[in-house]
């Protein structure tokens, strides 16, 4: 009963977002005031159609209804609740759900806190969501109908894969997910620029909340995925460049360059073509991502099954957002009014060569990443393109970008001279000089050029707030006052800046660590890292759904106990899969790391590792969210939502009339 | 090139459309492969094919059987070279085909990846012994210096000692109907 | 007699993985590590042999050792192991006519975009065409 709702929901959902297209675009074409005033209340119908779908979806889960195929594939009654209900996510079908989901929460956001958007505006972007959703929706209903049923309903399913039972890669997909769909609401903002054939300042502003949100989720669904990758696979490594990680970093990369580039539209009206094309560039790579990953092309550990009818559908789907999007923008792109002008050193030109400089890392990452399929198909041949490639070829290009990262926002707009922006910065650049020389005496080249770098960006963050509030050269009182009183979205860009530079000193110190492989018997031990390592024992462990087998593991150092480990090995005997539990003792600074490797001759082989700084890696991601969430709180960017201060009065004056 | 400005902004607005046209096209090039199986992004290559035999040994997997690269030059007849294990499933379900084929007077030689004397007797006691020649891998160095990435795989042979064609997975009746045995003729 | 069967695989396929490796230098080590590192696992197929738990990458790390202490140089183990697994294995690709592109776009794609901005750059520059008469008179009209 309740699958069929949710299939009929999901029927519903795509005629509403068809009407939802094609009633918003046709309003706004012709001025129509009532039709254009249908959009909201389509969006807001699909989402609680989607909705509806979905809750269907997850209620079968969580009762174990194996009469639903997609139940009966993916899940099994022993699982724990929390994972029955993640685990509507963990497969294609179900994921393919949440991203319409997603797409319909974006639509129905536009329509809640749009108001302040002229009509016409409105229209048409929530017009081209929907266009996208009925695409979606379609393909959820056809190709990967997650409600089929299957008659006899087997006894009990075929079981969850067991890594997905895990908290951090449970709640990854959703976060993930609203990052990557959430891109598609600046490229809906692009398209309708593009239909009307204007771009202006009101346009910049009103985008930039929107690249934000999905820019702060996106960072923290990739790090969540890196620091999944790092305390389960059981080896200490946290980013490999596979293809699919590339497919989630590309949007990431053109999605940075979109914040920045609409910060030039907002101020002064520049780099307009830039921008709409960095805005459907994002949205086309996140979709680029999901054919990649879901068609088989590529050679991945993470790729869904394979089944090429998918990933032909995938590949309408994206055929057919981008190349109209993309011909839109070859024929409207001139007709966008004459860009401001500005001198090469100006903010504006420091933002143009981060614009440039992401967006090539992202090119050779994508090149990097099609590589192989592409060389197969013009050459024959079987190639692969693996991390010493990335890394190799993205560090030079990351450097310079670095470097310029605290000098732009010191740079005045229009023109400006290196001189003043170079004073502000002459002691965070000898700070950075004096920590990459210390740190080169010690240790590797490459960890010294991290760690200079990292404080380069940090003091340089520091630098540029503590101009703003005029720090040392007014009292204190005074300083702290302009604190209290910097735009938000000042102090989220230092923020950020700074929780890039967090990153870097973490994944430096990552070129630091240290590890040992070897073989214990209960009772000894050895030293490794300046600490005493012993294998105290090893036990047996029934779970719901699997058996345990954990080691303890005592780390002590000049006779004091300073951790007790217990990494463990999970065999689920259903999905006959074995599932590594690291067990790691952080204290924020130094991660001690320990795997479980096979169990045999009364003993086990253990992976011991010592990572300096490893947590920095993710807490920077963190910051740098944390900071883009905090410009999002910035008043001048509010788009419609109550304030408690005068700003429904500058909103009210930008509503330009269709 | 003189292309006035206007004309070079023309092209470059259009080239983001012309590459996501080329890739696309090349996608659908790609799953269309796919489908066909011409195109497998997981399939790992062997580049012995056309080469003479590597150079390896083996130990004996049951007394006085065992082989080395030497053995595998100056043969009367072309041979098939069989990687298997005990504990491979795919190897058990391509087992009945190597029986046939012995029975065809096909000379097979086994090599045994990383598998214990007392399984391997066992498998040949239950189900049958297809090979002529038979020998143990413990460490697996023969199987990487003939390029193998898992078990089953299978070598054909010919009489001067340079290898003709690989399978990298088990044989199968189609495989050996419509491949393998046209090539046995060609080298026998 | 079940468990004692696995006990019997698991050491049949474990054991030769732990066979003894021969003793190498620390310098020695470290070059069979970077190797290692640039070898794909053909099992794991996205971890490099260093890194992945396969037995098939355990004896090829083996290998590596075995000919790094027979004083192979790196060129020539890497011939080795591209003669067995074609260019697959290596994962950096090899740099050759078909991988050129691969290995230029690092300096081809900076290039590109520097080269759009400057082109924009000079556009924006550009001089606006002289006015017309008509467009004079009502200039002079407008700034009355």
């Amino acid at each position: 009963m309740v699958p069929e709702l949710g299939n009929f929901a999901l029927a519903l959902a795509c005629c509403l977002a068809l009407t939802q297209a094609v009633l918003s675009l046709l309003g706004a074409e012709g001025r129509d005031a009532r039709l254009m005033s249908a959009s909201p209340g389509l969006a807001f119908g699909q989402l609680i159609a989607v909705g509806t779908a979905f809750l269907a979806l997850v209620w079968s889960n969580v009762v174990s209804d194996f009469s639903v195929r997609n139940v009966a594939e993916n899940s099994q009654s022993q699982a724990p609740l929390f994972y029955r209900i993640t685990g509507t996510w963990g497969n294609h079908d179900g994921s393919i759900l949440l991203w319409c989901l997603v797409l319909a929460l974006c639509g129905a956001a536009i329509a809640a806190f749009g108001g302040n958007l002229p009509s016409a505006l409105r229209a048409r972007v929530i017009g081209v969501l929907g266009a996208v959703a009925a695409g979606f929706l379609l393909f959820a209903l056809t190709a990967s109908n997650a409600f089929t049923r299957i008659w006899p309903p087997p006894m009990q399913g075929q079981g969850m894969n067991a890594l997905l039972q895990d908290p951090a890669l449970a709640i990854h997909p959703p976060i993930l997910y609203l990052g990557y769909v959430g891109f598609a609401v600046p490229f809906a903002f692009a398209v309708a620029a593009l239909i009307e054939g204007r771009v202006d300042a009101a346009w910049g502003r009103w985008v930039r909340p929107w690249a934000l949100a999905s820019w702060c989720f996106l960072t923290c669904g990739i790090a969540l995925g890196s620091w999944w990758a790092y305390y389960d696979l059981g080896w200490g490594g946290f980013w490999f460049w596979d293809p699919v990680e590339n497919s989630s970093l590309l949007p990431w990369l053109t999605g940075t360059a979109l914040l920045h580039s609409a910060i030039v539209v907002e101020k002064r009206e520049a780099l307009k073509t830039w921008t709409i094309l960095l805005a459907i560039a994002t949205f086309a790579l996140s979709l680029c991502g999901t054919f990649l990953t879901r068609s088989g092309i590529l050679n991945s550990v993470h790729a869904f099954a394979n089944d090429p009818t998918r990933g032909l559908f995938i590949l309408a789907l994206l055929g057919l957002v981008v190349v109209p999007s993309l011909l839109l923008f070859a024929l409207r792109a001139p007709v966008l009014s004459p860009s401001g002008i500005f001198a090469i050193l100006s903010r504006e030109g420091g933002l143009v060569l981060n614009n440039i400089l992401l967006c090539s890392i992202a090119a050779v990452v994508l090149t990097g990443t099609l590589y192989p399929p592409f060389a197969n198909l013009i050459g024959g041949v079987q190639l692969s393109v693996g991390a010493p490639f990335f890394d190799s070829t993205v560090l030079p290009l990351a450097a310079p970008l670095i470097l310029a990262m605290p000098l732009g926002p010191m740079l005045s707009w229009k023109r400006a001279t290196l001189g003043p922006a170079l004073l502000r910065l002459w002691w965070a650049a000898l700070a950075a000089c004096v920590v990459g020389v210390i740190a080169a005496l010690g240790w590797h080249g490459l960890a010294a050029l991290g760690f200079a770098g990292s404080a380069w960006l940090i003091l340089g963050a520091a630098a540029d707030l503590g101009g703003r509030i005029r720090l040392f050269r007014v009292p204190l009182a005074e300083s702290l006052s302009r604190l209290a009183g910097l735009p938000t979205a000042a102090l989220g860009a230092a923020i950020a800046h700074a929780g890039l530079g967090v990153t870097i000193a973490g994944i430096a110190g990552m070129t630091l660590a240290s590890q040992s492989v070897t073989f214990l018997r209960p009772g000894q031990g050895l030293d490794f890292a300046g600490d005493h390592w012993t294998l105290q024992s090893l036990t047996n462990k029934s779970g719901p759904d699997y058996v345990a087998r954990t080691a303890t593991l005592v780390v002590s150092r000049d006779g004091r106990t300073i951790a007790v480990l217990h990494p463990s090995e999970r065999a689920f005997p259903v999905q006959q899969t074995d599932v590594t539990d690291t067990a790691i003792r952080t204290d924020f600074l130094v991660d001690l790391y320990t795997a479980l490797g096979s169990v045999h001759d009364g003993g086990a082989e253990v992976r011991l590792r010592y990572d300096p700084l490893a947590p920095w890696i993710w807490l920077g991601a963190l910051v740098m969210a944390a900071g883009g969430g905090l410009s999002l709180a910035d008043r001048r960017l509010r788009v419609g939502a109550p304030w408690r201060r005068e700003s429904k009065r500058g909103s009210r004056a930008a509503q330009v009339s269709a | 090139m003189a292309l006035s400005l206007a004309t070079r902004r023309r092209l470059m607005l259009v080239a983001p459309l012309g590459l996501a046209a080329i890739g696309g096209f090349g996608f659908l090039r790609l799953l269309d492969r796919m489908q066909t199986g011409r195109y497998d992004p997981h399939a790992v290559p062997n580049f012995l094919v056309g080469h003479p035999v590597p150079s390896f040994t083996t130990t004996p997997a049951l007394p006085g059987r065992g082989f080395s690269s030497a053995d595998l030059r100056n043969l009367p007849q072309p041979v098939l070279v069989n990687f298997f294990a005990s504990w491979c499933v795919p190897c058990q379900a391509e087992h009945p085909l190597l029986m046939q084929l012995q029975s065809q007077s096909v000379a097979i030689w086994g090599i045994a990846y990383e598998d214990s004397e007392a399984a391997m007797a066992g498998l040949l006691a239950a189900h049958g012994d297809p090979y002529v020649r038979l020998g143990a891998d413990k460490t697996g160095a023969a199987a990487i210096a003939w390029g193998i990435s898992g078990v089953p795989e299978s070598f054909l042979v010919d009489r001067g000692g340079v290898i003709r064609w690989h399978i990298g997975g088990p044989l199968s009746a189609e495989t050996i109907a419509g491949t393998l045995d046209p090539l046995l003729r060609t080298y026998a | 007699m079940r468990r004692l069967a696995i006990f019997l695989l698991f050491l049949a396929v474990t054991l030769p993985a732990l066979a003894a490796a021969p003793a190498l230098t620390q310098a020695q080590e470290a070059r069979a590590e970077r190797i290692g590192s640039q070898l794909r696992c053909v099992v794991c197929q996205n971890e490099s042999v260093e890194e992945s738990n396969a037995s098939l990458a355990a004896d090829i790390r083996r290998i590596i050792r075995e000919q790094v202490a027979a004083g192979r140089t790196n060129h020539e183990i890497m011939q080795w192991m591209t003669a067995r697994y074609g260019d697959f294995i290596r994962l950096d690709p090899p740099f050759n006519q078909l991988t050129l592109l691969l290995w230029s776009i690092p300096v081809l794609a900076p290039a590109a975009g520097l080269a759009t901005a400057l082109l924009a750059a000079r556009r924006r520059r550009s001089e606006p065409s002289a006015l017309t008469e008509a467009e004079r008179v009502r200039l002079a009209e407008l700034l009355k």
